[in-house]
């Protein structure tokens, strides 16, 4: 290279420089940019959602008369039920605040409590009847508007409108008393969807989505990864394989709802299977996995090297000798990850779920795969939806519930494929 | 083959320009050739005698097609009963083609056709009747880079046996798998650590590892598709010394770019050139008295 050359090559040096800074830089804007929205999004749901993992209760002496609750003396479990618990509270908080006279007024004491709190009593009752007649203090779920208002009491006034004058008054009588806390939300984990928030759950949903989860799981892995070795391995590769390879990487990109409105016309009309059933669910959420679960176990196989198929076939192992035992364990790692990505995307499908009835209102914890069910983006959908303030703590909270098992499944795919990497090497 | 008059020529840039009468044209520059000259055709016939007369192994007029494209052009060829034979050639002259023919590795690539008669001990293995995987018991393979499995060293050699069935007790295959990495020469580097993968290993013991796997299964020939390219000289004198043992049970075909290799472990040599088979003979013959001017000049290093 001669002077001149090495002078020019000088003076472009600087530009060249500054092109590849300004390269990074522009990734790295891109970079934070991207973790700034992931932030709010996660500042915002968690602000939002962690009240809801706090419920206020309100603690009466409750006297379980059997006057109210057990006319006849009985113990009889249907007669019992029939009782009218309410009573009991509202009895109670009548004791405690006896100037109380006037109907109207009377109303808004009794609306204090949730109208959970009859049935926790009612529960109590029949578990241990032995409880009739006997007085005790108790810790009972207070009203929605109650539990906001207590939420934010310490802070600022916004939150306490919803509340007339004399409601206020009385809470303070009851804070005052050490009679109202709150406290952490075990029913929130426990219970099914309600109307009342205070007594709506999420276990209903993540069971729903459990045995839809479980459904899919055992239909799209099993036909997936077939599917993927027949294709790769023993599949010719003319028009017909072609042409499959080019539906099966276009239905990974079909919309989800045209897949409900598959199932809801297969499934549910065809074939007749029940609807809002986890079975159904399941079937339906397989379908849209299916493709991802067969391209990226198809990309798996093609990745195992081709040395270690020659090996095998050199050895005189036969076709499907050198699949199963060299090429997929050796492509299970890709396999695996692909699988439970498809599964983490199905559990977060929502559009197919509507179509096929899950959105419907359910209060019981589903017992298996064909009764009624919700999911959990179906929950966060209903509870959106919802008109009562308290749902909005409802829904983030749902939303935490649904991350956080969606950051447990892409773990479990990553310890995975250490696991198998770690043995094949 | 792209014959015709493309050169190119060095300009005072140092960028290659086509000659200008072959301009209009617009050939891809694909080979720098010589116009051949009658004397460096591919002769009609093989030069020198490609038969023998205790063959384990016999190819007449073998034509192989990729697709449309011929890559072997009838070779007729006999492989002796323990014997080392070495197939040597310019890049892409069809040797790894031709010794992939011999265990039908050719079946796995669709694209590929094989035409004419390949015997093994007088059976032919294209018959339709043939089995592959019986065929490949019998005519084993080691390949340009080793490819052990992803496992153990002893189920590596194991791995032969356990599928053909061949040792009934776990100390029969203990034996057979000692016996192989022995005559593979690994034995007293490997004894202590069997059950190490066999990925953990060096490249030459990863070869020499491909060896006893391929000898596990007891085969009549083994073939080896340029075994010692991927290995330094000493792992690479290892291996040809190996050879040399392993002749006393085997019959074993080699595709080698390395004349010096080709020279120090064989007994007769094939010169292929282009698809066909241009010359075969002794060894000590073809290397010190090609017959054939294209043979000549590849020894010579004239070209390839």
């Amino acid at each position: 290279m001669n002077k001149c050359a090495a002078e020019v090559v000088q003076a472009g040096l600087r530009r060249r420089y500054a092109a590849e800074r300004r390269f990074r830089l522009y990734g790295l804007a891109a970079v934070l940019v991207g973790l700034l929205f992931l932030a709010a999004l996660l500042v915002s749901i968690v602000s939002k959602g962690s009240p809801a993992f706090q419920q206020t209760q309100i603690r009466l002496d409750i006297h379980f008369d059997p006057e109210d609750i057990a006319p006849a003396g009985t113990i009889d479990p249907a007669e019992l039920g029939r009782g009218n618990y309410p009573a009991l509270y509202k009895a109670a908080l009548r004791t405690l605040f006896p100037q109380v006279e006037e109907r109207r007024l009377l109303a808004d004491l009794y609306g204090l409590m949730s109208s959970g709190a009859g049935y926790e009593l009612r529960a109590r009752v029949l578990e241990n009847p032995s409880l009739i007649g006997e007085t005790h203090s108790l810790w009972l779920p207070a009203d929605d508007e109650v539990d906001i208002f207590a939420k934010r009491w310490a802070g600022d006034e916004a939150g306490t409108e919803r509340l007339s004058r004399h409601e206020i008054a009385w809470l303070e009588r009851l804070g005052e008393a050490e009679r109202l806390e709150t406290r952490f939300n075990l029913r929130f984990f426990t219970s099914g969807d309600s109307r009342e928030p205070e007594l709506a759950g999420i276990w209903g949903a993540v069971v729903g989505s459990f045995f839809m989860l479980t459904v899919t799981l055992l239909v799209s892995f099993p036909i997936g990864v077939a599917t993927a070795v027949y294709l790769e391995e023993f599949a010719p590769r003319n028009r017909w394989t072609d042409l499959i390879e080019v539906n099966i990487n276009n239905l990974a990109a079909v919309p989800s709802i045209v897949f409900g409105l598959l199932g809801l016309a297969v499934f549910i009309n065809f074939f007749g299977m029940p609807r809002s059933a986890p079975l159904v669910g399941g079937l339906v959420l397989s379908l849209i996995t299916l493709p991802t679960i067969i391209i990226a176990s198809r990309a798996a196989l093609a990745a195992v090297s081709p040395s270690i198929r020659e090996a095998a076939l050199g050895m005189g192992a036969s076709q499907m000798q050198m699949v199963t035992q060299h090429v997929l364990p050796l492509a299970m790692p890709g396999m695996l990850t692909g699988t439970i990505l498809g599964m983490a995307h199905a559990l977060g499908e929502t559009a197919p779920l509507l179509m096929i009835g899950m959105v419907a209102f359910i209060v019981d914890v589903p017992d298996g795969f064909g009764g009624p069910a919700t999911a959990l983006p179906v929950q966060v959908y209903l509870w959106a939806d919802s008109p009562e303030r308290a749902f909005v703590a409802k829904t983030s909270a749902a939303i935490m519930v649904l991350l956080g098992f969606l950051l447990v499944m892409n773990a479990a795919a990553l310890l995975l494929r250490r696991r198998f990497e770690k043995r094949r090497s | 083959m792209n014959t015709a008059n493309v050169r190119m020529v060095a300009a005072p840039d140092g960028m290659p320009v086509v000659d200008r009468k072959e301009e209009g044209r617009r050939k891809p520059l694909v080979e720098v050739r010589e116009q051949p000259t009658q004397a460096t055709r591919v002769p009609a016939q093989t030069v020198g005698r490609a038969t023998v007369d205790d063959p384990v192994m016999t190819t007449r007029h073998v034509n192989v097609f990729y697709g449309d494209k011929q890559a072997i052009t009838d070779v007729s060829l006999d492989i002796a009963r323990n014997e080392v034979f070495a197939m040597i050639g310019p890049s892409g002259c069809g040797k790894s083609t031709f010794i992939r023919c011999l265990n039908r590795m050719n079946d796995t690539i669709e694209s590929a056709r094989v035409e004419g008669a390949i015997t093994l001990d007088g059976q032919d293995i294209y018959e339709r009747r043939q089995d592959v995987v019986a065929l490949r018991a019998r005519v084993g393979m080691v390949f340009q880079k080793p490819n052990p499995f992803p496992k153990s060293i002893y189920d590596n050699v194991a791995y032969g046996p356990r599928i053909h069935g061949l040792a009934d007790h776990r100390i029969e295959l203990d034996e057979i798998v000692q016996t192989s990495l022995k005559n593979a020469g690994l034995w007293d580097e490997v004894k202590d650590r069997l059950q190490a993968p066999g990925t953990s290993l060096s490249g030459g013991q990863q070869q020499r590892l491909c060896i006893a796997r391929a000898m596990a299964v007891s085969p009549d020939v083994i073939l080896m598709d340029e075994p010692c390219s991927a290995l330094d000289p000493i792992a690479t004198a290892r291996i040809e010394d190996l050879m040399d043992e392993l002749r006393q049970n085997y019959a074993i075909v080699i595709v080698t770019h390395s004349l010096q290799q080709a020279a120090r472990v064989s007994g007769r040599t094939a010169y292929f050139h282009l698809g066909h088979l241009v010359e075969v003979g002794d060894t000590d013959r073809i290397f010190t008295n090609p017959r054939h001017k294209l043979t000549e000049d590849y020894i010579t290093g004239r070209f390839g």
